[in-house]
């Protein structure tokens, strides 16, 4: 079968944009992208859209032409991105249309997202306590892999530094600012081991990508970026998630647990055919500093303890064996939820054509791997090459 | 005092946890769900901090309904062994002196000790003189 191609690129700068709704912000992204892709508007057979909290994503026909378009919206959590490309990658391999769109965009109120508990089937007496606080999830998460595998708190804090010393090089991210290392572990705590610095925040922002089949893609004469495997996966059983009252006992607590990430990392390896080694530069959900540590191993790419060494070898920068969030992720772009995904993988389009700048990772990187995960335990990954 | 919803406690005193166990499974979990899917099942009193963490600022309110003023607390998950791992406060141990693995027992806490009518939420504290 012939691959799917990414022959167009586009994105609305992320963090806070007053009096642009996350509509416009998707918008802004599609004309980005098509006019990348060198194509216009009525010639885009199909989209599909995402966006969890700023309305359908439909609606924005009304700006970009009535041309009737099948145009599908998809909400599906912190996947939500991964999933619109899922979709999109498929309307095309099915051979039912040869050129479309995918794009996510989102605006979440300023801090930490205010979740009800009845919106995720729990009592109400769970939330009056006190803990429908998505950040104590992710600290408890890591204060027990630090636990299990020693991982340090100077570890946590160079992936923080890390984040904000790329976004610096990156138009789109939000925090573009080097933040000393000092200055990160001294920042006020959060949810213990985590400073201020080490979570990212909800913010704006909106990604479009044009995708087309290979046939097509030839035809427009753009390079050829393939999708080599997207993949979206939900939880196995005994996984540990945000908002969990209880977590199963299992017989050996000693290993770490399966994740939707694990699932959906094994299969987007086995569709590309291809392993961890192989890949030349990655984007990983870096929710918090600790998540960016947890998936470099969920996703395979070392060993559980293996990171406190990477990350004081530099194996993760930008110059290194394995750059790792090169636009600053979440950490220095925020987190829309209907675009981060898609951020993911307009970064990775970025860094395989060369067009990163001082962010750019050196030896022309040939493979590109993304990676989401979130609420509640889903999970979306992305192979890309070119 | 009054326990915050129903079913969380038994009635006993000391009191214990409630939890559901799976008809079709065995599976325990905490709370007891509603609905005929589980019997509920007291839990132990003691077992070991599986993980942690510290809430350090107020949640929002709603949902939050503890004091406004608000001092840090921890957010522990507490394994019950053989039996289901549950989310609770941990109360009387510094912040400094928490360790995954110590032991602890239920104690229920006041989520708001000055509230006309304070409502009891699970909560857990270190044993005395025992060692993680």
């Amino acid at each position: 079968m012939s691959d799917v191609c990414i022959v167009g690129i586009g994105i609305h700068p992320f963090g806070r944009t007053d009096g642009l709704s996350g509509v416009d912000q998707g918008v802004f992204a599609v004309r980005q992208a098509l006019a990348d892709a060198g194509v216009d508007w009525p010639q885009i057979q199909f989209a599909y859209g995402s966006s969890d909290a700023a309305g359908n994503p439909d609606t924005m026909v009304d700006r970009l032409g009535l041309t009737g378009v099948q145009f599908i919206n998809v909400r599906n959590g912190c996947a939500a991105g991964g999933s619109a490309l899922f979709s999109a990658q498929m309307a095309i391999k099915s051979g039912e249309f040869e050129l479309g769109l995918a794009v996510g965009f989102d605006k979440h109120p300023r801090g930490a997202f205010n979740a009800l508990p009845s919106e995720y089937n729990l009592p109400d007496w769970y939330g009056e306590a006190g803990y429908m606080v998505t950040t104590q999830f992710f600290a408890a998460k890591i204060m027990r892999y630090m636990h299990m595998f020693g991982i340090s708190t100077e570890t946590l804090a160079r992936v923080s530094e890390k984040a904000f010393r790329n976004g610096a090089h990156a138009p789109h991210a939000w925090r573009r600012q080097p933040v000393p290392i000092e200055e990160i572990l001294a920042a006020p705590l959060v949810s213990d081991p985590y400073t201020k610095y080490m979570f990212c925040s909800p913010a704006e922002g909106g990604v479009a990508l044009v995708l087309a089949s290979e046939k097509k893609a030839r035809e427009l004469g753009k390079p050829l970026v393939r999708l080599k495997a997207a993949t979206m996966r939900t939880r196995p059983p005994h996984s540990f998630e945000v908002f969990a009252p209880s977590v199963d006992v299992v017989a050996d607590d000693s290993a770490p647990r399966g994740t939707a990430t694990r699932i959906a990392s094994a299969d987007a390896f086995r569709l590309a055919g291809m392993g961890p080694g192989d890949i030349d530069v990655a984007q990983l959900q870096d929710t918090e500093a600790g998540a960016e540590i947890m998936h470099m191993a969920e996703n395979g790419f070392c060993a559980d303890g293996d990171q406190e060494r990477w990350l004081s070898e530099g194996r993760t920068e930008i110059g290194g064996a394995l750059p790792v969030n090169t636009d600053g992720g979440c950490l220095a772009c925020g987190e829309p939820i209907g675009a981060s995904g898609l951020r993911q993988v307009y970064e990775n389009v970025v860094q395989l054509r060369g067009d990163g700048g001082g962010r750019q990772v050196p030896h022309q990187p040939k493979t590109a791997y993304s990676h989401v995960y979130g609420a509640p335990g889903v999970s979306a990954v992305t192979i890309l090459e070119r | 005092m009054r326990a915050i919803a129903e079913g969380l406690f038994t009635a006993e005193t000391p009191p214990r946890l409630l939890g559901g166990r799976e008809r079709a499974t065995g599976r325990v979990v905490f709370p007891c769900p509603a609905g005929d899917a589980c019997d509920p099942v007291p839990l132990a009193r003691e077992g070991r901090l599986w993980s942690y963490t510290v809430q350090r600022y107020r949640p929002k309110t709603p949902p939050y309904a503890g004091p406004q003023a608000f001092t840090p607390w921890i957010v522990a998950y507490v394994e019950l062994p053989g039996e289901v791992i549950v989310e609770a406060r941990l109360v009387d141990v510094g912040f400094d002196a928490v360790r995954i693995g110590m032991p602890v027992r239920l104690v229920p806490l006041a989520l708001d000790p000055e509230a006309a009518e304070p409502l009891a939420i699970p909560a857990f504290a270190p044993i005395e003189g025992e060692r993680a």
